[in-house]
């Protein structure tokens, strides 16, 4: 019974994991530093300028606004189409469905269509909303809009949306539903006043993690057709510029990752500060969220 | 019993029924979210169909000893497959090699020997750190992990490179293995660890002769996931390895290369590129089917995984 010996393998173990979980963090701060400070001199000098002016050739002019007016509408689109589908969806899954071989089949779909790459769905949103529905999607551009690009995101982040809400409505404890039914509430007014408002701030975090990855996604966009050059106006957001070329803080940002001319470099590491302040914001915010109340449970 | 309890209170069976507005206003809204959820089977038909069509023109028409020539030149129409999957093979190998180890030894520290505190901290700053986009760490491997990691190990290697780009691609993924796999090490039973440590084994026996092996298939499953997210990012390998217009058969990791989705985003950059030459637009839809289809089959093989831990325990 003598425990009190040097645990030398065990004290060698921890060290191994304790170094992965540090080289870890470890890159990913330096990921962090090295783009705020080689962004910096952009960001201070003329982040006014920055944030709305457009692209161009000469770096010191260049700037973003087309940028940030694309990530806008491409957001406008996920929360309005990808929001109330997704959470629709999810509440049949777990509050109407029966156990039929139906449920199973769509059940095991929207977990294959989550790990679907996003290049590929950058091809359906090319093949449906670009050339199929041109005539909707922007005549003027050959499809190649902003219209198109929001559409083939929401999309992407459907089945993300549906399974997150799904697992928050299936936290709902099942006592709360039958004190509903008891007082004769059909099933609908069950959902809406005691399963919704229970398992909303959990809807809610999934729903801003799947925004903040659609906010971030280039892949789709190419294969939609967002440009950088071409661009017929500034910043408008106004409703007939939807149907124009667009383009969007990702595609800035791998356009002028590839620009050699110095003062790019400057530029894009900007750029990246723009994005990931929007990004790791909501991310934060909904992770933080979702903590808060898995504590209080 | 009950047509004399309703004969003296005017109250009938059919009032038991619901009022027949309010009948009906269920059946609609039913209806709406059972579509809602169908569509999801909408869009995945509408995925097999478009790729499948194009892919079928592609491999009729194509001259097939083109698919097996000196490199990936779609507008040259040279379509070596060869080239973009073991590229897709080479950059995934690395992702891993960084991914397997850093994110399974994240995993395994942060469920068994992190403090509650720290994990508290940790973990969520891992899952804000998981929402970086791919375009962010492809820029850091280009001016960063090119220079400072691959340039160093190898001075010959080329700025653009496929070491730097798989790099990259496993920092990407690694909080994703992590967290996976941290969900598999918290889902074996406290009993298991009690046990052990009640026979008077040591914390690393118990971790690595019991614990391990106990969540083994979600472990595997983090693995696989990680390895369908590594084969279908795009940005990284498309900002970090260069080749934008096409790339010889190679297998030097430290020279410019070329991946299955690099191939696609490269094709479709610009604006009307695609509707370039032949079978160019053809042969985007050809490389997404393999993509595709090997995911889908990676994603498929992992899902058996997971649902054995959910039995199991």
């Amino acid at each position: 019974m003598q425990g009190r010996r040097f645990d030398a393998a065990g004290f060698v173990f921890r060290l191994l994991l304790l170094a992965a979980l540090f080289i870890t963090m470890l890159l990913l701060t330096i990921l962090i530093i090295d783009v705020v400070t080689s962004g910096w001199s952009v960001l201070s000098t003329r982040l006014g300028d920055f944030l709305t002016g457009k692209l161009g050739s000469i770096p010191a002019t260049s700037g973003i606004g087309q940028g940030l007016r694309g990530t806008f509408f491409i957001g406008l689109f996920v929360v309005v189409i990808a929001f109330p589908i997704g959470v629709g969806a999810a509440i049949y899954l777990e509050e109407y469905a029966p156990r039929s071989r139906f449920t199973r089949f769509i059940d095991v779909n929207i977990r294959n269509l989550a790990g679907v790459p996003s290049v590929v769905f950058g091809l359906l949103g090319f093949a449906i909303f670009v050339n199929a529905l041109e005539f909707i999607t922007g005549p003027r551009a050959n499809g190649a809009t902003v219209i198109s690009a929001g559409l083939t995101l929401a999309v992407l982040v459907l089945p993300i949306v549906i399974i997150t809400s799904a697992e928050a409505i299936r936290a709902v404890p099942e006592s709360l539903r039958e004190a509903g039914f008891g007082v004769g509430a059909t099933r609908w007014e069950v959902i809406r006043s005691h399963v919704l408002p229970y398992a909303g701030p959990g809807i809610l975090t999934g729903t801003v993690l799947s925004l903040a990855r659609a906010l971030g996604e280039a892949a789709p966009l190419i294969l939609v057709g967002a440009v950088t050059g071409f661009l017929t106006e500034g910043a408008r957001y106004s409703l007939e510029s939807l149907q124009e070329r667009f383009t969007a803080m990702p595609i800035v940002i791998y356009t002028w990752a590839g620009r050699p001319q110095p003062g790019f470099v400057e530029n894009t590491a900007a750029a990246i500060v723009v994005l990931l302040v929007v990004v790791l914001l909501a991310n934060t915010v909904a992770i933080l969220l979702r903590n808060k109340y898995e504590k209080r449970r | 019993m009950a047509q004399r309890l309703a004969d003296r209170d005017g109250f009938s069976l059919a009032s038991l029924a619901g009022e027949r507005r309010r009948v009906r206003k269920e059946a609609v809204i039913r209806a709406l979210f059972l579509a809602a959820a169908a569509l999801s089977i909408v869009i995945s038909s509408l995925i097999v169909f478009t790729l499948a069509r194009e892919t079928y023109t592609f491999v009729t028409q194509v001259d097939l000893s083109k698919l097996w020539s000196e490199g990936w030149f779609p507008r040259r129409a040279l379509y070596d497959v060869r080239t973009i999957f073991v590229g897709s093979v080479l950059v995934t190998l690395i992702a891993m090699v960084v991914a397997a180890p850093l994110g399974m030894g994240a995993a395994v520290y942060l469920s068994e020997y992190a403090k509650p505190r720290v994990r508290r901290v940790v973990k969520p700053v891992l899952e804000i750190l998981a929402g970086i986009p791919s375009v962010v760490l492809g820029f850091f491997a280009l001016v960063w992990i090119s220079p400072e990691i691959v340039q160093r190990l190898n001075s010959e290697a080329a700025l653009f490179n496929l070491a730097a780009a798989g790099i990259g691609v496993g920092i990407l993924v690694t909080p994703l293995v992590a967290s996976v796999g941290e969900d598999a090490m918290r889902a074996v039973p406290k009993a298991l660890r009690e046990a052990s440590y009640g026979m008077g084994a040591r914390k690393v026996t118990t971790t690595i002769r019991v614990i391990i092996p106990a969540a083994v298939s979600g472990l595997v499953a983090a693995f696989i996931i990680g390895i369908s997210r590594a084969i279908g990012e795009t940005m990284v390998v498309a900002i970090a390895a260069g080749a934008s217009g096409g790339s010889l058969f190679s297998l030097n990791i430290f020279e410019r290369g070329q991946t299955m989705t690099a191939a696609m985003a490269s094709m479709a950059a610009g604006t009307d590129a695609v509707k370039g030459a032949g079978l160019t637009f053809q042969s985007l839809f050809f490389v997404g089917s393999l993509l595709f289809i090997i995911t889908l089959s990676l994603n498929l093989f992992a899902d058996r995984f997971v649902r054995r831990v959910r039995q199991r325990y």
